[in-house]
């Protein structure tokens, strides 16, 4: 039942809000092709953009995993993790998740080239992504901007709410998914 | 920090695997064994060369549902439907926000933010974000602190508000999944943790004592105008 309200919203989502989108410019008169493809543009630039960072972080990740560095460190910290049902794969993207967004991309993007995008490793990998943030670059970023240097009680909030998403993350899948 | 980390993974990755050319083992029975070999190393380089090939076609896999999402929001945007979400959603802001006046220009730009994210894209949302920060920075009056605004605001953006994770479908989609959209459902469920995680926290922290503004001393003499 629980697992079908999900899936049901998942289905629904992205078509109805299309045809919401597309409807109410249409209602507006906005041209909507014009501006569709006007927009489209940019999804090339942003693709290519991210090339640097998927190769370097991709390349970084490889070396670590390929070489048996990774297994080392999973195996010590499998244990833990394993309390939740969250499987030792996925640790190195909730390790990195906080820390580097395209890093976290990566890992997640190679979990699912590896396991399989309906594999539960890479569905885990999906969902954190999606619902977790990259908070060290964005305090970094936001409060640099404006010269903020004593940030008060944001970092342990946020790093909180990180941890707090990525465990619902495995949990939340483990119930849809399991 | 993203420097350390590189550092570490390739670094450690290397070394890790020179380190088993040597072909170490040990057993009760024969002892410590040593058998060198350079396998570890060229399939080191066999997965170093892929990775790097794996990388562009999956930027390459990205740009068809990148420009989908991109063109949809441009007519989103034109059309004044985030300006709509924008009015909404400002009930939700005023609580959230006490400190910030209603029709300050803060607010516009923390929503559009905030929708930015709701849709999943980080990379429209950072400049409305850095521009909210800099609004909110005009109602700061202690200007190298964070303020409870500014603070809240960053609690909801590091949680992730993400109710669309578009990037992550695209990926799904580009490695041949049946359904890349499921994940939807689950997604919302976890940011909706994750969010009133960061919010509870940032609301009970804020009270602590260790986290109160300090006033500076001697306050700006009269007529020295602050900068903004």
């Amino acid at each position: 039942m629980f697992a079908g309200i999900i899936n049901g919203v998942s289905a629904v989502a992205i078509p109805l809000l299309m045809l919401a989108i597309i409807g109410h410019g249409w209602y507006k008169k906005v041209k909507v092709y014009e501006v569709f493809t006007e927009g489209a543009k940019e999804g090339f630039n942003v693709a290519v953009k991210i090339i640097p960072f998927l190769v370097a972080i991709l390349v970084a990740i490889g070396a670590f995993r390929s070489s048996g560095a990774l297994d080392l460190i999973t195996g010590l910290l499998a244990p833990v993790t394993s309390l939740i049902g969250m499987p030792g794969e996925v640790i190195p993207m909730a390790l990195m998740r906080p820390l580097s967004g395209s890093g976290a991309l990566g890992i997640a993007s190679e979990l699912i080239s590896t396991h399989g995008p309906e594999s539960m490793i890479a569905r885990i990998a999906a969902v954190m992504e999606g619902s977790t943030e990259t908070t060290f670059y964005v305090l970094a970023v936001y409060f640099g901007s404006v010269g903020i240097t004593k940030t008060r009680h944001a970092l342990p909030a946020a790093l909180t709410a990180d941890l707090a998403g990525i465990i619902a993350a495995v949990v939340v899948t483990q119930m849809v998914f399991g | 920090m993203i420097n350390t980390i590189w550092i570490v993974l390739m670094g450690g990755g290397i070394l890790v695997a020179a380190f088993q050319c040597l072909g170490l083992d040990y057993s009760s029975a024969a002892g410590l064994v040593m058998d060198p070999s350079f396998t570890p190393l060229t399939e080191l380089t066999k997965g170093l060369f892929s990775s790097a090939k794996a990388a562009v076609n999956l930027a390459i896999g990205l740009i068809g549902i990148m420009a989908l999402w991109l063109g949809l929001m441009k007519i989103a945007e034109e059309s004044g439907l985030v300006k709509i979400f924008a009015r909404a959603v400002r009930p939700v802001m005023i609580r959230l926000f006490p400190g910030v006046p209603t029709e300050h220009p803060a607010m516009g730009a923390m929503v559009m933010n905030i929708s930015a994210n709701v849709l999943g894209l980080g990379n429209a949302a950072t400049p409305l974000g850095l521009k909210a920060m800099q609004e909110l920075q005009k109602l700061n009056k202690v200007k190298d602190t964070a303020t409870d605004a500014m603070a809240t605001f960053m609690a909801l953006n590091t949680s992730s508000v993400t109710l669309i994770p578009a990037t992550m479908i695209g990926i799904r989609a580009a490695a041949n999944s049946t359904n890349p959209a499921e994940i939807i459902g689950p997604v919302i469920l976890a940011t909706g943790v994750s969010t009133t995680v960061a919010i509870v926290m940032i609301k009970l922290l804020q009270k602590l004592p260790r986290y109160q503004i300090v006033i500076p001393e001697s306050p700006p003499k009269a007529g020295e105008r602050e900068e903004d």
